[in-house]
């Protein structure tokens, strides 16, 4: 696994494969880009750069989008 | 009644009744309730998609985001930071600019810290957003909400999910009067007599989700409230009756034997 790389997606630790970039970890998890908003070590990506931003060990990155709520 | 529009920020609005998506039994009795209520602005909130169980179903495949506007809010917020960065986070997942801004003040009653909400609307105001902001009946903070920009205002009837109806009729009139921007009466309604009072006194439309999500039969309330609101901004605009101490017959006096 030399080629393997940590990130802590949405607070869990999980190995990816080195060259990983960020439209290639939504595909992996089967995530829709379209409807997600994606936070790489606290800087919230530009959906148009996803294909570009290979991911490194430790990176933290979160992804969010909308579910049911009103007001909490 | 059809060129009654809300519009706000240059955004024109069919429905004067915005519902939230929350506490609902499945997606499909959302969709159903949200329907049936006639709402065109829907309000969701932001979370950590689950990673672990993708076979979960998104909200957005039930909520057409081409039929209703989205209204993306900060529920859950307690500081000006975090409610910043969900409002940034909202509007990266790609809906549009408008944010209901949530920065609340105490868990218990979840009233909202009025001075982190005008700070945090400063910030998104400044950065582009279309910021609606949840606020107290407190007509001085209403104002210094519209000072920083929100183009429209946002104030409780009653806390978040109580049921307990206008609480302060009072100081919502004077918020509808003294603020020159669209009031939505947000948080606090228990029944369709509550949005119909609200928008009695002047509301420009009522926001809701517990009164709906959680009544015995959703849906049929959810029709009820469409009906309250209607029948409530129809009042309005018709003109009540003064409020008089003594009777005034209606029938005449004259041909009485």
């Amino acid at each position: 696994m030399e080629s393997a790389i940590q990130i802590h997606v949405n607070g869990q630790a999980r190995a990816w494969r080195n060259g990983t970039t960020v439209a290639d970890l939504l595909h992996d998890l089967d995530i829709k880009a379209e409807r997600v908003a994606v936070e790489l070590n606290l800087e919230i990506l530009d959906r148009a750069t996803f294909d570009q931003r290979l991911l490194k060990d430790g990176d933290r990155l979160e992804i969010l989008g909308f579910i049911g709520g009103g007001s909490l | 009644m059809a060129d009654d529009r809300l519009i706000i920020a240059g955004r024109e609005f069919k429905s004067r009744l915005w519902v939230g998506t929350g506490k609902y039994k499945d997606f499909v009795e959302t969709q159903k309730a949200i329907e049936l209520s006639g709402a065109d602005v829907v309000t969701v909130a932001v979370r950590r998609v689950n990673i672990t169980d993708r076979s979960k179903e998104n909200l957005l495949d039930y909520i057409d985001p081409k039929k209703y506007t989205i209204l993306p809010n900060t529920a859950g917020c307690y500081t000006v930071e975090d409610a910043v960065r969900y409002s940034r986070l909202a509007r990266a997942a790609g809906v549009s600019d408008l944010v209901k801004l949530e920065v609340l003040g105490d868990e218990r009653t979840l009233f909202p810290d009025t001075a982190g909400l005008i700070e945090a609307a400063k910030i998104l105001v400044k950065e582009g957003f279309i910021v609606l902001p949840y606020t107290n009946d407190d007509p001085i903070v209403a104002q210094k909400l519209v000072d920083v920009g929100c183009p429209a205002v946002m104030p409780l009837a009653a806390p978040i999910g109580s049921g307990l109806g206008i609480r302060n009729p009072y100081n919502l009139k004077i918020i509808m009067e003294m603020i020159k921007v669209p009031i939505i009466v947000d948080a606090g309604v228990g029944t369709a007599s509550d949005a119909a009072f609200a928008m009695e006194l002047g509301a420009d439309a009522v926001l809701m989700n517990t009164a709906i999500a959680g009544a015995q039969d959703p849906l049929a309330m959810a029709e009820a409230m469409k009906y309250a609101v209607h029948a409530g901004r129809l009042a309005y605009k018709a003109g009540r009756i003064p409020r008089k101490l003594y009777a005034t017959a209606s029938s005449p006096i004259e041909g009485m034997l």
